[in-house]
């Protein structure tokens, strides 16, 4: 890795953004020069090689902004999300593009503008939830960021209507490399879905960093959906902190079909008596696309209940890499905590690696992990062959209901529709 | 369970009961190491030119490399100049019978409950009995001998057999492999070679007794194990270890290489010294243990049981070159008060249609930590590789920590491989059953924890089943009966 690589990553970026929590954010750019990227094989991005990726596809050099119209999105956004979405240009929040519906009960606004309006609020969780020093990325995201989304969904408030943001990067003549950072906010008994997504338009490289604070109070639920269907010179690195607190219910669903190479980091921090956490994934991959996911679920406290499937299908010479772990401390007695991984790889040039991690403190617990590779079942696909379905169709079918037991789980119909259409278009050919 | 704690208590504060030491009259290097101490060793041993380079050569190697810090152990670090790189039990002159042996010796082997003239005569175990470094009684051989197999001392056989040595020493595990495996290749002292020839099926169970004597002596075992075509042979080690205030540094290297059709299976039984209830002193266990199957149809299947070590760094692996080959792992780790143990093990595909099996029973009670590490591999020419891996974890009060680090690396559509794990306790519920049929909660413990242990225990041999139900019972006593 040479240092230039970061160093014009670091220099480019002005930091006057956020001003009262320029402390963070200098701590978490001392760390980011002193670590550099990840660098070669290190543990935590083992199979991701992703410092050597963005030295060969990127230059870090300024970028020249480019506006942009919303016909310009046009085939790019999700039919049923015209009601609210959030658009992001290059990492800077657009309130030309974003509309939404304003209710009582909700407050969206920049992060810059939440900096002044809710203060409280930022300074509190802004980097606070979690070692935002540790992991290079994080540490980048809280060093560079220039804008954000700030979502706080009041005490009591049911949003029924999903929220989607879209990140896009105007890549039509130039590289592009956003930061944007987002501050979620459910209070008690609130309940709130968004639904993320990428959307790089042009040719040339785009880099997305994204990073999310979310913090889930008392009796709120927090449903979050990540799409990622790019193009395959779009990278995204995304790091998704969570914090719940008793009683809530936090579920996040990341589907990955295509893109260069993405990292997602999901964090949950269960601490609280009867959490819920559910941590879905599918990657349904192709040609040469690259996707790590790597969770944590950390149990603080009793009684918390944590559930995990990803399942991936690995086509062509794509490379599926996960990395679950789930603590349970010593105080989190009673937790009951399930982690399942999936795969099956349908050529040999596919590549998996996968860990799933378990670390145990507390002696009065439930905790299990399973973990499969393999190919479908021959005799079903016999079955189907013998009731005239051909053998393609037949694996097409089979392939759709391993990949549905997680799409099915999402809560968003106006999503479900968009995936099956994807899914088994994808799976049919 | 209201006297959970009484047990747990009584059950932390047992000693290790094979705490002695014998006073033998040892022949030792200075402390430290350098480049002098391993020609020293290689002199003392009257080793071949070729033998002490190759020792230099990874001495050097050695040098270059960093004490790994990867597994999930904290302990201080060791002082490799303050450890004895060579101890010997002086010997006057080449030994014959057992009479010719130091009765203080055999006063050693008959407490840990070895008597060699008793396994001579009742158990057909050959034995080749290891005081610290160097070999001291090498029985059966003859009856071995005319099968043409070889089993004796590393010293003997680098002496006796040094083309065989030479062609397969470091074959395995290279000089290179890494840190501990380096210092060992650089240093080690003795350990056992063993050869059986084309089509031979060894008539009897090989063991050998590997037991740390004299403070301060590092003990750096090598063993290498050849089985050439259509052979077989079941290999016991075992251990136990003096009670010593201060870590013992233990490296061994173990080499197995299974030619076509032949079958190895090699069992440990490990219990040296943990430490006392407060974590002082103990045995550290840095182990590389490795086979390959290298012709077709071969197997290599590694049972282990781990009772003892203050810190355990151990991965017996098997390399799966042949097509059809198998490899096992079978292994239940047991760790209390404050032992620390990373064991698992490694199953690399590289030939067709090879399988796996790995079976791990962690038990943590006290302050330990007890992690399974493990890795399957199946690289892209290993069509229809099978593995099956479950590793399941009993915790005994919420002081200690079971961790779980499976690697899983596929790169070939046809392989099946699926990976289970589970964490739990003795269930209240089971305990209750017990006791309502009037087994007392103790004795419901030990038929639960030896229940949980059984799948492991049952592929040990025999003679060592035995042995190895009383260590576990030994190292659970007082919450097992």
């Amino acid at each position: 890795m040479s240092a230039t690589l970061e160093e014009a990553l670091i220099g480019n970026y002005g930091s006057d953004f956020l001003p009262n929590l320029q402390n963070i954010k200098q701590e978490a750019k001392s760390a980011f020069i002193k670590n550099g990227l990840p660098k070669f094989r290190e543990e935590e991005y083992k199979f991701t090689p992703i410092a050597k990726t963005l030295e060969k596809n990127f230059s870090f050099k300024n970028q020249v902004s480019q506006e942009i119209g919303l016909p310009d999105l046009a085939g790019q956004l999700i039919e049923d999300s015209a009601v609210n979405q959030i658009i992001f240009v290059n990492g800077v929040y657009s309130s030309t593009l974003s509309k939404f519906e304003q209710t009582d009960g909700l407050i969206i606004k920049s992060l810059k503008q939440a900096a002044v309006d809710h203060a409280d609020n930022v300074e509190k969780y802004f980097g606070k939830l979690s070692d935002v020093t540790i992991d290079s990325f994080a540490a980048l995201n809280t060093a560079l960021t220039q804008d954000g989304i700030y979502i706080e969904v009041l005490k009591n408030t049911n949003l029924a209507t999903p929220f989607y943001i879209y990140y896009v990067n105007t890549a039509q003549n130039a590289e592009t490399h956003s930061f944007p950072r987002n501050l979620i906010i459910a209070n008690s008994n609130s309940k709130i879905t968004l639904v993320e997504k990428a959307i790089t338009l042009g040719n040339n490289n785009a880099f997305l960093n994204v990073m999310a604070e979310v913090v889930v109070h008392e009796n709120a639920h927090v449903h979050q959906v990540r799409l990622q269907n790019d193009r395959n010179n779009a990278y995204e690195v995304t790091q998704t902190q969570v914090n719940q607190t008793s009683n809530s219910n936090y579920s996040a669903y990341t589907i990955s079909l295509s893109g260069g190479m993405i990292r997602n980091n999901l964090n949950i921090t269960s601490d609280g008596q009867n959490c819920e956490s559910n941590m879905y994934g599918l990657y349904l991959l192709n040609e040469k696309t690259h996707v790590d996911n790597h969770t944590v679920v950390d149990h603080k406290q009793p009684n918390s209940y944590s559930n995990e499937l990803y399942k991936g299908v690995l086509d062509d010479k794509s490379k599926g890499v996960f990395n679950g772990k789930i603590f349970v401390r010593q105080e989190a007695q009673k937790t009951n905590a399930f982690q399942s991984n999936n795969n099956i790889l349908l050529s040999d040039s596919a590549t998996l690696n996968t860990k799933p991690q378990l670390e145990i403190w507390a002696d009065d617990v439930k905790c299990s992990h399973g973990c499969t590779s393999g190919q479908l079942d021959k005799e079903a696909i016999f079955y189907l062959q013998a009731r005239g379905i051909s053998k393609q169709k037949a694996i097409g079918m089979l392939l759709y209901a391993f990949a549905n037991d997680v799409v099915d789980k999402i809560p968003v119909e106006g999503i479900k529709t968009y995936l099956d259409n994807i899914v088994s278009r994808r799976l049919n050919s | 369970m209201s006297n959970d704690d009484q047990i747990l208590d009584e059950f932390t504060s047992k000693e290790y009961e094979h705490g002695w030491s014998v006073d033998l009259e040892a022949d030792e290097a200075p402390l430290g190491l350098s480049e002098d101490i391993v020609r020293f060793i290689s002199a003392k041993k009257n080793e071949p030119n070729w033998l002490l380079e190759w020792r230099l050569s990874a001495y050097r190697h050695w040098l270059t490399l960093k004490e790994p810090d990867w597994a999930n152990v904290a302990y201080p670090s060791v002082d490799f100049q303050a450890i004895k790189y060579y101890s010997a039990p002086k010997k006057t002159k080449k030994l014959d019978s057992l009479d010719d042996v130091d009765p203080e010796l055999l006063e050693t082997f008959s407490k840990l409950g070895i008597s060699l003239t008793e396994q001579k005569r009742l158990t057909g175990v050959a034995v080749d009995a290891v005081i610290d470094s160097v070999s001291v009684a090498t029985t059966f051989k003859e009856t071995l001998g005319e099968l043409g197999i070889i089993f004796s001392s590393f010293s003997e056989a680098v002496q006796e057999h040094p083309e065989l040595v030479k062609k397969y020493l470091g074959s395995v595990v290279p000089v290179k492999d890494n840190y501990f495996a380096a210092l060992n290749s650089a240093v080690f002292s003795d350990g056992s070679f063993c050869y059986i020839p084309k089509g031979v099926r060894c008539p009897m169970e090989l063991s050998t007794y590997f037991r740390i004597n004299a403070a301060n002596t590092g003990q750096f075992e090598r063993t290498l194990i050849v089985a050439e075509e259509n052979s077989y042979v079941s290999y016991l080690e075992g251990c136990t270890a003096p009670q010593r205030d201060e870590n013992q540094l233990h490296a061994a290297v173990v080499e197995i290489l299974a030619e076509k059709e032949a079958e190895v299976k090699y069992s440990t039984v490990q219990n040296w010294y943990p430490g006392d209830k407060n974590g002082k002193g103990g045995i550290y266990n840095f182990v590389t243990k490795r086979g390959i199957c290298n012709g077709d149809h071969s197997k290599i299947s590694w049972t282990q049981v781990e009772t003892g070590s203050a810190v355990t760094w151990k991965y017996p692996s098997c390399i799966l070159k042949g097509d059809y080959s198998q490899g096992e792992f079978y292994s239940v780790a047991v760790t209390n008060n404050y032992q620390q143990a990373d064991t698992g093990t490694k199953m690399i595909h590289i030939g067709k249609n090879t399988k796996s099996r790995i079976v791990s029973k962690g038990i943590s009670a006290g302050y330990s930590q007890n992690s399974y590490r493990g890795q399957v591999e199946v690289m892209k020419r290993a069509e229809n590789a099978r593995n099956f891996s479950q590793c399941d974890s009993l915790l005994m009060g919420n002081l200690c920590g079971a961790h779980t680090f499976p690697y899983i690396d596929i790169n070939n559509k046809s392989a099946q491989v699926e990976h289970e794990a589970t964490t739990s306790k003795i269930g209240e519920d089971q305990i209750f059953y017990c006791t309502q049929r009037g087994i007392d909660e103790e004795s419901a413990v030990a038929l639960i924890v030896n229940g949980y242990a059984k799948e492991v225990l049952n592929q040990l041999p025999m003679e060592f089943a035995v042995e190895a139900q009383k260590l576990l019972a030994l190292t659970l006593e007082g919450s097992v009966g």
